[in-house]
């Protein structure tokens, strides 16, 4: 059953409320704007897209248009954040950082400079723009570099709440956003704490501990439904990726005895290899991994996307069963 | 600015002598590192230490400094050795260059070490860090300026076009940038490698104020700094043409020096050289 104090919405299954996470960072940047002229946006000739035009209508002496030119979007930030501004730089993850990871390695992370990178538009959710735009690889890029910090919200609300973190944080931060409508699961009352897990579903003697990041927290909350009456899991929202809350993954892990992980991205390096880095060393337990395996994505619609990639309910649902069994 | 008397011009020139040496020394020790461009541009980081920048070595976070971003970081023992010696930290500390433990990384890490502006090596990324933070001061009225020293191989990377087309279309005029034209780099000359020319051309297509100066020449190139301070309307560039491994007859001019020297035995003898023509210099002044 839904755990009380994660204060999700009642009617979250039904998913009637829907918006992309980019909205709520949109939403978040208005808020930042207003609280703390430090903050400035730089984006790379995709003002409307990423969501921040609102805060470059607002506040233009603040917004910056680098033009297509992502690794001057990364080079730049340095610059404004080495100055003593609070650089939000936007693009989608596929470039920045895809295009530019080695000027996120080296004048961000290496020079532990507090640029807030932005990668919209990321996994296969983005649908019908193919391969070329579906970042499947950022989670893995960013969480590699030593200062970088990574936060993965799981709908608009919980993204409005990470952008704001992100400001809070002093030092570089990966904030990853999808383009797609995805249900509203928080509220406004659910807790958010930077590198704090919190568990959103929590049956009675849970055998499996299913861990997720991203909008796909739905899916994981929906296979956790499905089976209620047959096997009981709880299900645990990690939204920041780095640091990795370890001692609720350990916990989770042991109370259950087996482990789901579930992501949008490359199961290689991603959000499911940090939680087995963690377990293989303090509490060994099965872990099946619920996200791409190798392959690069494709056109089509977000939802059958996920699920020809194998990030549906039902492969989670899949997953959990499979994993009981080599318990 | 006063234009500087011969004595003050001078008294640059046995900087940049100085520099030179500790520049070998350091190489010395470190038994690894790039000499020809550290060697090229020495006249110009004694200009600027001992006289151009607006700044203070013990206290370097002072706000009101002018912040100096090396873009081509592999030349960063030319800095070591100016900022030594203007006293921002020990002269002896130069020859821990490169060695474990020490602050004068073998690339540059601004965390390290209190008076650099950003960590470089890998190319093509001091001018978009310049230009962001000229940007930042600019929004703040700051009237402090911001240099970035870059390579002229360097500009073989597309991030620099990115950068000057930025700080162009933005007419950063509190920055102003100095390409080392020494017309070397690794693989060969600039001009079998990747021609560059016409460098002049393109920046100012770019919208960019350009001025050419020979770079080893410490007058000129002070002129040419003050010039950029009355360009109001757009950044500066200021082409400087360099000698690569200048002070060192045998490899002055030669991309095979790019690197280090070919063994110990030749590093010492060019310090030699150094050091004889540095008591040349002195006594033609007296």
């Amino acid at each position: 059953m839904l755990e009380n104090n994660a204060h999700l919405r009642a009617d979250w299954y039904e998913g009637k409320e829907q918006s992309p996470t980019r909205d709520g960072f949109g939403r978040a940047l208005l808020t930042l704007g207003e609280q703390d002229p430090r903050v400035v946006v730089l984006c790379a000739d995709l003002a409307e897209s990423t969501r921040v035009l609102p805060f470059a209508e607002k506040y233009p002496d603040r917004f910056v248009e680098v033009g297509v030119a992502e690794q001057n979007l990364a080079t730049l930030g340095s610059g404004f954040a080495a100055y003593g501004k609070i650089p939000f730089i936007a693009s989608y993850a596929a470039f920045s950082p895809g295009r530019n990871y080695e000027q996120i390695r080296t004048t961000i992370a290496l020079n532990q400079m507090p640029v807030k990178v932005c990668g919209m538009h990321a996994g296969v959710s983005v649908g019908p723009d193919g391969a070329t735009h579906q970042a499947l690889e950022d989670i893995a890029l960013m969480r590699a570099l030593p200062h970088m910090t990574v936060i993965s919200p799981c709908d608009a609300e919980e993204a409005y709440k990470a952008t704001l973190a992100a400001v809070a944080h002093d030092g570089p931060v990966y904030l990853r956003f999808g383009r797609e409508k995805t249900a509203l699961m928080t509220t406004p009352k659910t807790p958010f704490v930077f590198g704090k897990a919190t568990t959103a579903w929590l049956g009675d003697a849970p055998q499996v501990a299913i861990f997720a990041t991203g909008p796909l927290l739905y899916n994981a909350l929906a296979a956790a439904k499905e089976l209620e009456k047959t096997i009981a899991v709880s299900v645990t929202n990690m939204h920041t990726i780095k640091p990795l809350d370890r001692d609720a993954v350990v916990a989770a892990a042991r109370a259950a005895g087996a482990v789901v992980t579930v992501e949008e991205h490359q199961i290689a390096g991603g959000f499911g290899s940090a939680v087995a880095e963690v377990l293989a060393q303090l509490h060994p337990v099965p872990i099946e991994f619920v996200g791409v395996r190798d392959q690069f994505g494709q056109s089509g619609e977000p939802s059958e996307l996920i699920e020809h990639y194998g990030m549906g309910i039902s492969h989670i649902v899949a997953a959990v069963k499979k994993v009981v069994g080599r318990k | 600015m006063a234009s500087l008397t011969d004595d003050e011009i001078r008294a640059l020139e046995d900087k940049a002598q100085h520099i030179r040496e500790t520049v070998v020394e350091m190489l010395l020790a470190a038994g690894s590192g790039h000499i020809a461009s550290p060697l090229g541009m020495a006249d110009m980081f004694a200009a600027f230490y001992f006289h151009i920048l607006n700044h203070r070595p013990a206290e370097p976070a002072w706000a009101e400094r002018d912040r100096f971003f090396l873009s081509n970081g592999h030349t960063t023992p030319v800095r070591y050795a100016a900022m030594a010696l203007v006293g921002y930290f020990p002269r002896e500390e130069c020859l821990t260059l490169r060695k474990f433990g020490s602050r004068l990384q073998g690339h540059p890490e601004r965390l390290r070490l209190p008076g650099l502006e950003s960590t470089s090596g890998p190319l093509g990324e001091g001018l978009g860090q310049a230009a962001g933070y000229a940007y930042a001061a600019r929004l703040d009225g700051k009237s402090f300026r911001i240099f970035c020293m870059m390579g002229d191989g360097e500009q073989d990377e597309g991030s620099v076009w990115e950068a000057a087309l930025f700080a162009g279309a933005h007419r950063l005029h509190n920055l102003t940038a100095i390409i080392d034209r020494n017309n070397i780099q690794i693989d060969g000359p600039t001009e079998q490698v990747l021609p560059l020319e016409n460098l002049r051309a393109k920046y100012e297509a770019f919208n960019w104020h350009v001025i050419e100066v020979d770079g080893n020449n410490i007058r000129a190139f002070i002129d040419a700094v003050d010039e950029a301070r009355a360009i109001v309307e757009k950044p500066t560039l200021i082409l400087a043409h360099t000698i690569p491994g200048k002070g060192v007859k045998e490899i002055e001019y030669d991309y095979h020096y790019h690197g280090y020297p070919k063994s110990k035995e030749e590093a010492r003898q060019f310090l030699h050289e150094l050091r004889t023509l540095g008591g040349k210099i002195t006594s033609e002044h007296q």
